[in-house]
C-alpha cells in the first residue's frame, strides 16, 4: 500500500484494476489550503493519459508487476533483444516500449523488464548509468567555476549537457529519470 | 521523531551523496557556482525590500522562531522541536507588537512547514511578513503593487518582469479578480458548490490558478470566511473574508487578510481549527492564549505574508524553488 505522500514520478499503482504509471508528479498546496498531489497517470496496457489530483489521506495498490532482470543484447531494426541470464530465454520489445531509455541501453546493461500477465510492457533502467563520453570540445583550462556547461555526446548518441571539465574518453554517471548529468566516474 | 525532519526525496531533488557515493571533487563547486548570479539578485532583493520599508516608516523586527503554540490552521503543520515548535509564520508575534501600539511592522525570517516539498515549496523557506495599523486589505494590494514595481526597477531598470518566456507587466492597474468570479469564469462551478462537494482546493489548483497573474499580475480576493481563520468577515457580507492572494504566472506570491481583532470569534475559529486537525488524525495545537488576550487590544490592521523565495523565482526566471537557494534539504 502507498500513501499519497509516497507518490512520485515513475510510481507504479494500480486504478479501478488497471496498472497506472505516474509520469508526472507535483506536490502543490494553495494558501491556506490542503496539501494536494497531482499526477498524470499513464495506463500501462492501452497507454491513455489523464491527470488526477489526490489527497494526502488518499491510499493506493501497488500494480501487480512482474519485473524481471534481464541483460540487453543488441538491437535488430526497431526492436530490442534482452535475455533472461538464468534461463537463457530471450525477448524482444518495440522501440516504442523501451522509448527514452534507448538513450541509456549499453551492451549488457542490466535491467528491469516489466512484465504483465507474462507480456513485457516496458523497460526501467538503474537509476543511474555509467557512459563514456565520445565527442566533447576539449577544456578551457581554469574554467572550473564558471557554472557553464558544454554540449557532449555519449557513446549511445545521446547528446548531454555537463560541466566544462568533462573530456572526450572519460566516464560520467547520468541520472536514467532525469537524464541529466550527475558526476565524473573515475577510473 | 526524526521523520519529522525529512521529506520523501522526489525527482526535482536527487541526494546522490547518499545514492551514489561522493561527488566528483569538482561537482558542488560547479553546481553552487551555478547559482551565483541567483545568489547575487536575491541578495539584491532582500537588500531592496528592507530599503522599501524603511522608507514607509516600517520597524524591522526578529521575533522568536522557536515558539510554544503556532496559529491553528486545519492544513498548516508545524515542525515539533523539543516541547516547543518551529515557526510556521511569525504572525502571532506580530500582531502582539501591533496589540502594544507599534503602528507598521515587517519581519523577513525562516518558516518551518512539515513535509511541504515540491517544484515551489521547501519545508524552511523565507517569508516576509508586513502589518499596517488602521488600514485594510486594498491598502496592501497598492502596498503590493509599489514593492513589486520598485524591485523590478532596481533590478532590471523597468516595470516588467520576464517569466519562462512571458512578459509580466507590473505597470498598473493589476487584475483585481474575486474568488466567486474567478471560479466562475475558469471553474465553471461557483465557489460555494465546490465547498459543498469538498472540492475547493482541486479545482483551485486543477483550473484556476495557472490562469492567474499571465500578463499582469491578479489578486485574488473575498474567499468564503471558513477559508480564512484569522481574517475579519465583509462587513456587508459576513459569508466572506477580507482576504487576497497575490499571484504571478500562476505562481502563488502572497497571502494577505484584514484582520481579525474580534477574540471570541478569533477563539471559535481556532476551536474549529483544532477540531478539523483531530478529524483528519493530527493533534492539535497548545491554545495560543496570550496571542487571544493581546488581541482585545489590536487595533483594525492588515496584514500580509508573501514568499520571498517565489519571489525570487519570478524576479530571477527560474522555474523551480531549489535553484533559488544555494542548499536545497536534500544536498545537505
Amino acid at each position: 500500500m502507498y500513501s499519497a505522500s509516497d507518490l512520485r514520478k515513475n510510481l507504479r499503482i494500480k486504478l479501478e484494476g488497471d496498472p497506472y504509471i505516474i509520469t508526472e508528479f507535483n506536490f502543490v498546496k494553495p494558501g491556506k489550503g490542503q496539501a494536494l498531489y497531482r499526477c498524470k497517470l499513464k495506463n500501462m496496457i492501452t497507454g491513455n493519459q489523464f491527470e488526477r489530483t489526490f489527497r494526502s489521506v488518499d491510499n493506493f495498490e501497488a500494480a501487480d508487476l512482474q519485473e524481471k532482470k534481464m541483460q540487453f543484447l543488441y538491437t535488430e531494426e526497431d526492436r530490442y533483444c534482452f535475455m533472461d541470464n538464468t534461463s537463457y530465454e530471450q525477448i524482444f520489445l518495440t522501440a516504442d516500449q523501451v522509448g527514452d531509455a534507448a538513450h541509456f541501453l549499453i551492451d549488457n546493461l542490466e535491467v528491469e523488464i516489466l512484465l504483465f500477465e507474462d507480456k513485457p510492457l516496458g523497460i526501467s533502467l538503474p537509476n543511474f548509468v555509467d557512459l563514456v563520453v565520445t565527442k566533447a570540445d576539449p577544456w578551457a583550462k581554469g574554467d572550473t567555476v564558471s557554472g557553464n556547461t558544454k554540449p557532449v555526446t555519449l557513446q549511445t548518441g545521446y547528446q548531454i549537457m555537463v560541466p566544462p571539465f568533462i573530456e572526450e574518453g572519460e566516464k560520467i554517471r547520468v541520472d536514467t529519470r532525469t537524464g541529466e548529468y550527475l558526476t565524473r566516474v573515475k577510473g | 521523531m526524526a521523520d519529522a525532519f525529512f521529506c520523501k526525496p522526489s525527482l526535482t531533488d536527487l541526494s546522490p551523496k547518499k545514492l551514489t557515493g561522493e561527488d566528483s571533487r569538482y561537482d558542488e563547486g560547479w553546481r553552487l557556482a551555478g547559482k551565483r548570479e541567483t545568489l547575487r539578485l536575491r541578495a539584491e532583493i532582500l537588500h531592496s525590500i528592507r530599503r522599501f520599508f524603511r522608507e514607509r516608516d516600517y520597524l524591522e523586527v526578529d521575533t522568536p522562531i522557536l515558539i510554544p503554540a503556532p496559529a491553528p490552521e486545519s492544513h498548516i503543520d508545524a515542525i515539533a522541536c523539543g516541547f516547543q515548535y518551529l515557526q510556521t509564520s511569525p504572525e502571532l508575534c506580530m500582531k502582539r507588537l501591533l496589540a502594544a501600539g507599534y503602528p507598521r511592522l515587517f519581519q523577513i525570517c525562516r518558516c518551518f512547514r512539515e513535509a511541504e516539498r515540491g517544484t515551489r515549496h521547501l519545508p524552511e523557506f523565507t517569508l516576509l511578513e508586513w502589518y499596517a495599523q488602521g488600514k485594510d486589505y486594498l491598502f496592501l494590494m497598492e502596498e503590493c503593487e509599489a514593492l513589486l514595481r520598485f524591485l523590478a526597477v532596481t533590478l532590471y531598470g523597468k516595470e516588467e518582469i520576464t517569466f519562462q518566456g512571458s512578459r509580466i507587466d507590473l505597470s498598473a492597474p493589476w487584475e483585481r479578480l474575486s474568488v466567486n468570479e474567478a471560479f466562475l469564469r475558469y471553474g465553471g462551478i461557483s465557489a460555494r458548490q465546490t465547498l459543498a462537494e469538498d472540492i475547493f482546493d482541486e479545482v483551485l489548483v486543477s483550473r484556476i490558478e495557472s490562469r492567474l497573474g499571465i500578463e499582469r499580475p491578479t489578486f485574488l480576493y473575498d474567499y468564503p470566511v471558513e477559508l480564512a481563520a484569522l481574517a475579519r468577515a465583509k462587513p456587508n457580507d459576513p459569508s466572506l473574508a477580507e482576504r487576497f492572494e497575490l499571484y504571478l504566472a500562476g505562481i502563488e506570491l502572497a497571502n494577505a487578510f484584514s484582520e481579525l481583532i474580534d477574540p471570541v470569534e478569533q477563539s471559535r475559529r481556532f476551536e474549529e481549527a483544532q477540531q478539523q486537525r483531530r478529524a483528519l488524525g493530527k493533534s492539535p495545537y497548545p491554545w495560543p492564549e496570550r496571542f487571544l488576550r493581546a488581541l482585545s487590544a489590536m487595533p483594525p490592521s492588515t496584514g500580509i505574508a508573501l514568499g520571498i523565495d517565489r519571489l525570487v523565482m519570478l524576479m530571477t526566471d527560474r522555474a523551480f524553488i531549489d535553484d533559488v537557494v544555494a542548499f536545497p534539504p536534500e544536498r545537505l
